[in-house]
């Protein structure tokens, strides 16, 4: 075995020298570059993922509990080191002077938020992190409807609060849009003088966590065991499907253009393995000669290519390490803390797949070497025994397309595989047809156009792989050209810079008219009001449901909770069915809905099925007709579930709608709220810009991992005229000797390769 | 039918080989007889066509036979395995080819090398440089084939063939591609190593004036062989 590896390095450096491989270690520098280098990419999105979201829910983990959680959870907490904050939110009139208003007051301790941070605006001197003892800060809309000043009183319970600041922005406020009343911040440590908090308050307590992931997860698997009733843990993945969703999509994407990349290469892989083999048959057959054993040649290539994929695949995690560092300073300006670095995970998945690229494709080849005729050294025209060595290559791509099906999703992925392999098979026929018709066209042309177009008839299998080769890389190019526009333009479509970026809730039916006149009188189009009742889930197919029913969290959550129901004549915009058929005048007065796609399968719910509803001690019964599919991400208003108009018309409702707010026109929310104090509004914008940036942040890193593509595009090419090019090369000379001009023997090459192109061509672009 | 010869270094009994041409069964070699004593200088001559690299490629166990034997050192090289006879090839047998058969990536020395670290010599580059040296080219070494002239490449794959120190030297019309002025150059080095080294040389070729200097000549004719 030393042996074999010994002069299979000799032969490593010898084959290197003379130019061999370099087409191989391209193309494997390029599959592993753009294998880790988004394998890099990905694993710090994650990092960035998890602390924008931490920010949005003011810490790493929240342990929600509807009563005050057992000091066991902060204590473990603290043992497994983490950082513990107890917060409360209660709802409660609170008063300035004469006036008074429902608030939702929310006491916080010195630590808060764990993650992110509070803004302000005008405060007093000495404000301080947090309220301090004795001390309120409210939000605009507090201070607007009682009009306080900073330095004015408000009164909770049996305290007297100052107003120090002005309450802008607290990380955690977006986590439940509906049913807020102004916010006023108070310190924890007066909670108990304020008297507020008796049997029977609504209060909900959270237990903020943050520290590293390891505590983390520790945290997670020790709490599965003791939660109990009304106490939940809530994380990152919880927190912001939105952004998540926009993300994954992402990642999606980048993981498939270097898988492409990885396909690619693998086409130029086989390519230059099987001119490597071409190559080889003498020293196979002169090695034999010398006494060389079989199993000691396959070796020596064995081990050849072993040390060959081996730096290649390092020199690619070392280009991977190196793009990916360019992409995350693109990233860096989204992330205000330093990113942790990347894990070694991305940089083993980029040497095996660079080590399993190349013995996927190299071993079928390798192993048929080992069959070279001996005799051949007495007579060169003996070559392979015959096959055609193509089946070889099934299973490597095999296990390359189940690759590509598993990144982009079943749809997606056989799509861009059924493009590919029809590509083949296309470009595989036409390559032989054109072989045929070649030989006709001969007669009529010049010599040169003659020669070159015969060249095509005379080697069928060699230029059908070339057009296959030609074919299969246009066609991936274009393939993934054509799923980025359309990803990059759904996003930008749904994330617009005119996306809706506040909400408003809590509107009243006699104030639709009223609203839509104010917003026509300050030339905003007059926004879309959805009517939404609260019902809570009670019954399915007549069967009662109980939380207990259910093993996932998320299910049991949604049996618990209530529901924003809501109404409709038509179905609304984004919103695409995925099963049954929409309502029409056909079935007015029937009781029907329209669920959700997910939650219909988290509750095992399917078109048909009824659900029954409680609605403030009414019960509702309606039929499923249809199942929807919602885009999340789109910031327009959405519901779980829908029902035709003769299910809730008659329970009161009030309405919800959103609308885009340029920057800088808040005045428009403050005088909305003063005409119309009952509303509530929601600002949104900050998470929209938060997830449009990441967005443009991850257009930019496709355009960078497009560029592996189009270099794995051009090894192909470049593979696939090298693997001609030997013979060419021998042929030309006998033409030229035969005196033919230089411009003859250009002329006929162009011919054939117009001819491969164009056909190559067409068939990418089919 | 030749005398055998004591202790034959080389035997081969009813060798023939037949292949098939379409439906047409062709017989090349049929049933031939050889023999040949440790030291001599065999010649075989014969047409183009006549089936004489077909012989030489059976008596090295390059190719299998239709029918018959051959014996290399007294082992029946065809009870062997493919591997077997590679073995036993590194071990006995130097090739002089016609077409040289160097291997083009790479140099001079290790072309010379290779048989050398496939045997596993300790210290083959010292071994191929003295071969080397001794066949007059070492001021080129690390040339590759293609720069090399034709007589030096053949001088190069001399050189290879007599590295190991083989019992028996094929050459398959080792003069075939060079002008006669080099060719026999190449020859008399051909012969010189032969003497010096003591070691059974079997030569095909249709040239008549190389196969004089062969102590023994014998013609491939109509598939059998005639002194």
């Amino acid at each position: 075995m030393m042996r074999a590896l010994r002069l299979s390095l000799l032969m490593l450096a010898r084959d290197w020298r003379a130019g061999e491989l370099r087409i191989l270690f391209v193309a494997l520098v390029i599959a592993v570059g753009a294998v880790s280098g988004v394998g890099f990419f990905t694993d710090r999105i994650e990092v960035a993922l998890a602390q924008q979201a931490s920010h949005l829910i003011g810490a790493d983990l929240v342990l929600r509990a509807d009563h005050a959680p057992d000091a066991q959870f902060a204590e473990q907490a603290r043992r497994m080191g983490l950082q513990t904050e107890l917060i409360l939110t209660f709802p409660s009139m609170v008063s300035h002077g004469e006036a008074s208003q429902l608030a939702e007051i929310k006491a916080v301790g010195a630590a808060y938020p764990l993650r992110g941070r509070l803004r302000i605006g005008s405060s007093m001197a000495g404000a301080g992190k947090i309220p301090q003892p004795g001390s309120a800060w409210a939000d605009e809309r507090l201070m607007a409807q009682f009009g306080l000043k900073i330095g004015d009183r408000i009164e909770a319970g049996k305290l007297s609060f100052v107003v120090t600041a002005v309450l802008l922005e607290e990380p955690d406020r977006s986590g439940d849009f509906f049913h807020i009343a102004p916010r006023l911040l108070i310190n924890r440590a007066d909670v108990a003088a304020t008297g507020l908090i008796q049997e029977g308050s609504r209060v909900a307590y959270r237990l903020l966590l943050a520290g590293d992931e390891k505590a983390l997860a520790a945290f997670r698997k020790w709490v599965g065991t003791h939660l109990g009733r009304g106490e939940k843990l809530e994380g990152l993945a919880e927190a912001r499907p939105d952004v998540r969703t926009a993300l994954e999509r992402s990642q999606r994407y980048l993981g498939l253009a270097a898988l492409m990349s990885v396909v690619l290469a693998g086409v130029a892989v086989a390519l230059a393995v099987r001119r490597f083999a071409a190559r080889h048959l003498d020293i196979c057959a002169v090695m034999r000669c010398l006494g060389a054993s079989q199993n000691f040649i396959v070796q020596i290539f064995l081990w050849q290519f072993f040390c060959l994929g081996l730096v290649a695949s390092m020199a690619g995690v070392a280009v991977g390490f190196a793009s990916h560092a360019v992409l995350a300073q693109w990233l860096a300006t989204l992330v205000s803390a330093p990113l942790p670095p990347p894990s070694w995970m991305p940089a083993v998945i980029g040497v095996a797949t660079g080590l399993a690229l190349l013995f996927g494709f190299a071993i079928p080849p390798l192993l048929r070497l080992r069959q070279v005729p001996t005799l051949r050294v007495l007579r060169r025209e003996l070559g392979l025994p015959g096959g055609k060595g193509l089946l070889g290559f099934l299973l490597p791509m095999g296990l390359l397309g189940a690759g590509v099906v598993y990144q982009a999703g079943v749809m997606l992925g056989l799509m861009v595989l059924g493009l590919l392999v029809v590509a083949a098979l296309l470009a595989t026929a036409s390559g032989m047809v054109l072989s045929r018709v070649t030989k006709h066209l001969q007669a009529a042309t010049s010599a040169s156009w003659r020669y070159g177009v015969a060249n095509i008839g005379r080697r069928p299998a060699n230029n059908a792989a070339q057009i296959t080769a030609f074919g299969i890389a246009g066609m991936a190019l274009l393939a993934l050209t054509i799923v980025r526009g359309d990803l990059m333009d759904s996003w930008l479509a749904k994330i617009s810079p005119q996306a809706p970026n506040r909400f408003v809730i809590n509107i009243q039916s006699d104030q639709l008219a009223p609203m839509q006149t104010f917003f026509r009188e300050k030339n905003f189009a007059a926004p879309t009001f959805f009517p939404m009742v609260r019902g809570r889930l009670v019954a399915i197919n007549e069967k009662p449901v109980a939380p207990a029913d259910y093993a996932e969290e998320r299910a049991q959550h949604l049996v618990e909770r209530e529901f924003n129901l809501s109404w409709a004549t038509l179905p609304q915009q984004g919103n695409q069915l995925v099963a049954g058929r929409w309502w029409d005048a056909s079935v007015a007065g029937k009781k029907l809905l329209s669920v959700e796609q997910g939650i219909a399968e988290a509750l095992n719910i399917h078109v048909g099925d009824t659900l029954t509803y409680d609605i403030a001690g009414a019960r509702v019964t309606a039929q499923v007709t249809n199942l929807r599919k919602v885009e999340w991400d789109s910031f327009r208003v959405n519901f779980f579930v829908v029902a035709s108009p003769s299910v809730l018309e008659n329970f009161p409702a009030s309405y919800i709608t959103s609308f885009y707010l340029p920057t800088g026109e808040s005045a428009l929310t403050n005088e909305l709220v003063r005409r119309f104090p009952n509303l509530t509004v929601i600002d949104v914008a900050a998470v929209v810009d938060q997830i449009r940036g990441l967005l443009d942040k991850a257009a930019y890193a496709m355009e960078f991992v497009f560029l592996f593509m189009l270099a794995a595009g051009l090894t192909v090419l470049y593979a696939a005229i090298a693997v001609s090019s030997d013979e060419r090369v021998y042929e030309t000379a006998v033409w030229r000797t035969l005196g033919a001009t230089r411009k003859q023997v250009l002329l006929s090459a162009f011919a054939e390769f117009a001819a491969i192109g164009l056909l190559a061509g067409s068939i990418a672009a089919l | 039918m030749n005398e055998v010869p004591k202790n034959p270094i080389l035997l081969a009994s009813g060798l023939t080989k037949q292949v098939s041409v379409g439906a047409e069964r062709i017989t090349i070699l049929d049933g031939v007889e050889l023999a040949i004593a440790a030291g001599e200088a065999v010649a075989i001559l014969g047409a183009s066509g006549s089936g004489k690299s077909t012989l030489l490629g059976l008596l090295a166990g390059l190719d299998t036979p239709t029918a018959g034997k051959v014996s290399i050192d007294g082992v029946d090289i065809f009870a062997l395995d493919e591997d077997g006879r590679a073995a036993l090839r590194g071990r006995m047998i130097g090739f002089v080819f016609q077409s040289f058969q160097l291997l083009p990536n790479l140099t001079a020395i290790e072309n010379v090398m290779l048989p050398l670290e496939l045997a596993g010599t300790a210290n083959p580059r010292q071994e191929a440089s003295a071969v080397m040296n001794r066949v007059g080219l070492s001021a080129r070494l690390k040339h590759y084939p293609n720069q090399l002239s034709g007589g030096e490449q053949q001088r190069v794959a001399i050189a290879r063939a007599f590295a190991t120190h083989p019992l028996l030297l094929m050459a398959d019309e080792p003069t075939g591609n060079l002008d006669t002025a080099t060719g026999a150059h190449v020859i008399d080095l051909l012969f010189e190593l032969n003497r010096e080294r003591g070691t059974t040389l079997l030569l095909v070729s249709h040239d008549e004036s190389l196969a004089q200097r062969c102590g023994r000549r014998l013609v491939l004719s109509d598939g059998r062989l005639q002194s």
